[in-house]
C-alpha cells in the first residue's frame, strides 16, 4: 500500500474564483478522501434580517451573490409574498422569468469561461466571456445594474421592460445563439477537451439522489429534477423539459449547462411572446406574520428560502440554503479516486459559489 | 471528434475588430436606466428623512434642523430604494459610476436659507392654524351641551334632508 499524505488545496488557488479549502488525502496520485472546509467569506447577511425592515431586506438578500443575484431576490420576495397572501400580477411574473433566465444564461456563460480556463483553453475562456458581456448589457439596459438587478419588490417588480427593450433582447438573443454555437462545438467535439472531461468524476444517479445533489450537477447524473417544472412564477405558462445527462461525468455536466443556455434563450423568447399587458406590481399593506419556505431553481440548482415573521417590521429569522451547499457532499464523493490533476476541474464542475453558501 | 475544433474561430479573432472599447479615450455609454449614483435636487427636499430610513446600507444622513442631506458615496450600494420612496421625487438615479478614491468621504448638500426660512414660515403658519383650530374645538366642546340640537340639525342639512330636530 502506498503512503498516504494530506495535501491542502485552497482557499487561494489559481483555478478557484472563490475561497474553499479542501484537505486532500492522497495515495500516490489518487485522491482517497477529501474534506471540504468553508468559512472564509462569511458576512452575516442572514442576521441582518432582524435589523433591516422586511422591504429593504430584498436589497440585502440579492447582494448575497453577484452571479445569481436575481434568483436570491426572487426567492426572498416569493417567501414574503406567500406569507402576506399577495397575488402578483401576471406581467410581473413574466418579467421575473425573463430576468431570471437572463441571469441563468450569464451564470452558465461565466461557468463555461471558468471551465475553459481550468483546462487551459485561454482563447475559449475569453470567447465565452465576450458572449456573456452581451447578456450583462441586457441586464443594464433593462434593470440598471450589470449584475445586481434591484428590480424585485414585495408585490411585483419596480421596473417594466418596454417593447423597445424586448426587441433589443430578442435581437441580442439571436446574436448570442449564433455566437454560442462555435463555443459549443469546441466544448463538445474537441479531442483535447474531451480527454480532460470524459469519464472524470463520475457520480451515479443513485449517489446523486442519496447525497441530495441538485441543479445541473444532479441533472448530468440523470436525475430529472428541475424546480422550474413545478411552475412557480410564470414557468407554468411556458413549455420546458428538464435537460439531463446520462453518464454523470464532467463532460455531461458541461453539456447540460450548454444546453441550458439554449433552453434559457427559448424560455425568454416564449415569455416575450406570451407576456400580457397590465400592472407590474400591487400595493402591499401590513406586516408579514407567519413562516414560509420558498424554493426556486437557481442556475446552480435548487435554493431554499425560509422566512419567519411575527407581524413586526423586522423578520424573526431568514435562512438561505444555496445549491452549492447541497452539492458539496456530491463533490467529496466524486473526488474519491480522482487524479490530483483533475481536482480543480472537479471542483469547478459543481459550479461552486462559496460566497453564496457562507452568506 | 477532432482536434483544433476552435482553431478557425481563434484565427478569425486575429483579424476581427476588438469587442472592447478604447475606454478613457472613448467615453463609456450607459443606458438611461443605469444605476450609477444618486443625485438630489436639494431645493425640492423637505428633510423628511424617509430616504435615511429606507437606505439598506445606512449611507444617507438627513439633518432636519440644519437642513442638510448627506450621502456617503462609498457606502451607497445604488439600489435605488430611496429614489422609489422619496415623497417629493427630488432624488434621482443617474448613470455614471462613483469614482474610486483613497478614502471615504461624504457628499454634503445644504438646503438654501430661503427654502429653510420658507419652510419655517410655513410651519409657523401651520402651527398657528393648528392652535386656532384647537382653540375653536375647545370652545365648541365647552358649548356643546347647550348646542347639541343645532349641531344635529346642521348635520342633517349637510346630508340634504330637511331640518328636523328630534323630539318635535
Amino acid at each position: 500500500m502506498a503512503k498516504r499524505s494530506v495535501i491542502p488545496f485552497g482557499p487561494q488557488h489559481p483555478v478557484l474564483p472563490e475561497p474553499i479549502h479542501l484537505d486532500l488525502v492522497i495515495e500516490d496520485e489518487k485522491v482517497v478522501e477529501a474534506v471540504p472546509n468553508i468559512g472564509f467569506v462569511h458576512r452575516g447577511l442572514e442576521s441582518l434580517a432582524d435589523k433591516r425592515d422586511f422591504n429593504k431586506m430584498v436589497y440585502v438578500i440579492e447582494r448575497t451573490c453577484g452571479i445569481c443575484s436575481f434568483g436570491h431576490g426572487l426567492g426572498y420576495v416569493e417567501s414574503v409574498e406567500h406569507i402576506m397572501n399577495v397575488e402578483v400580477p401576471d406581467r410581473a411574473k413574466f418579467l421575473r422569468v425573463i430576468w431570471a433566465e437572463l441571469g441563468r444564461m450569464h451564470s452558465h456563460m461565466l461557468w463555461m469561461g471558468l471551465m475553459a480556463d481550468a483546462f487551459g483553453f485561454e482563447n475559449l475562456f475569453y470567447a465565452c466571456w465576450r458572449v456573456r458581456e452581451k447578456i450583462l448589457d441586457l441586464h443594464e439596459l433593462t434593470a440598471g445594474g450589470r449584475l445586481i438587478f434591484s428590480v424585485n419588490q414585495i408585490g411585483g417588480v419596480n421596473k417594466d421592460i418596454t417593447p423597445e427593450m424586448m426587441q433589443q433582447i430578442l435581437k441580442s438573443l439571436d446574436e448570442i445563439e449564433e455566437e454560442v454555437k462555435p463555443l459549443e462545438k469546441a466544448f463538445v467535439n474537441d479531442y483535447s477537451v474531451q480527454s480532460r472531461l470524459k469519464g472524470v468524476g463520475v457520480l451515479t444517479k443513485q449517489q446523486a439522489h442519496d447525497l441530495g445533489c441538485c441543479g445541473p450537477f444532479a441533472k448530468a447524473s440523470g436525475m430529472s429534477f428541475d424546480y422550474r417544472m413545478t411552475g412557480y412564477e410564470a414557468y407554468k405558462y411556458l413549455d420546458m423539459e428538464p435537460i439531463t445527462g446520462t453518464n454523470g461525468d464532467s463532460f455531461d455536466r458541461c453539456t447540460v449547462r450548454i444546453k441550458e443556455v439554449y433552453q434559457s434563450i427559448d424560455l425568454i423568447r416564449q415569455a416575450i411572446s406570451k407576456i400580457p399587458e397590465g400592472d407590474i406590481n400591487v400595493p402591499v399593506k401590513g406586516m408579514p406574520n407567519g413562516e414560509y419556505m420558498a424554493r426556486i431553481e437557481q442556475p446552480r440548482g435548487e435554493a431554499i428560502y425560509y422566512t419567519k415573521a411575527s407581524g413586526k417590521k423586522y423578520l424573526d429569522r431568514f435562512r438561505l440554503r444555496t445549491p452549492t451547499f447541497a452539492n458539496l457532499a456530491g463533490l467529496t464523493e466524486t473526488l474519491k479516486g480522482a487524479d490530483l490533476a483533475d481536482v480543480p476541474i472537479l471542483i469547478l464542475t459543481i459550479d461552486p459559489c462559496i460566497s453564496c453558501t457562507e452568506r | 471528434m477532432a482536434i483544433l475544433r476552435y482553431a478557425g474561430e481563434a484565427l478569425k479573432n486575429l483579424f476581427r475588430k476588438p469587442v472592447t472599447r478604447n475606454y478613457p479615450a472613448e467615453p463609456a455609454v450607459y443606458p438611461d436606466r443605469s444605476r450609477g449614483h444618486i443625485e438630489i435636487d436639494i431645493d425640492k427636499c423637505i428633510s423628511c428623512g424617509i430616504c435615511q430610513m429606507s437606505c439598506p446600507s445606512d449611507a444617507i444622513k438627513v439633518d432636519r434642523k440644519e437642513g442638510t442631506w448627506d450621502i456617503n458615496r462609498f457606502d451607497c450600494v445604488a439600489c435605488g430604494y430611496c429614489v422609489l420612496k422619496c415623497p417629493k421625487k427630488c432624488l434621482t438615479m443617474v448613470p455614471g459610476y462613483q469614482e474610486p478614491g483613497p478614502e471615504k468621504y461624504d457628499d454634503l448638500h445644504h438646503r438654501s436659507a430661503e427654502a429653510m426660512a420658507a419652510e419655517a414660515e410655513k410651519k409657523k403658519q401651520a402651527a398657528l392654524k393648528a392652535a386656532a383650530a384647537k382653540k375653536a374645538l375647545a370652545a365648541k366642546e365647552a358649548k356643546a351641551p347647550e348646542t347639541a340640537k343645532p349641531v344635529a340639525a346642521e348635520n342633517a342639512d349637510g346630508a340634504g334632508k330637511p331640518a328636523e330636530t328630534p323630539g318635535k
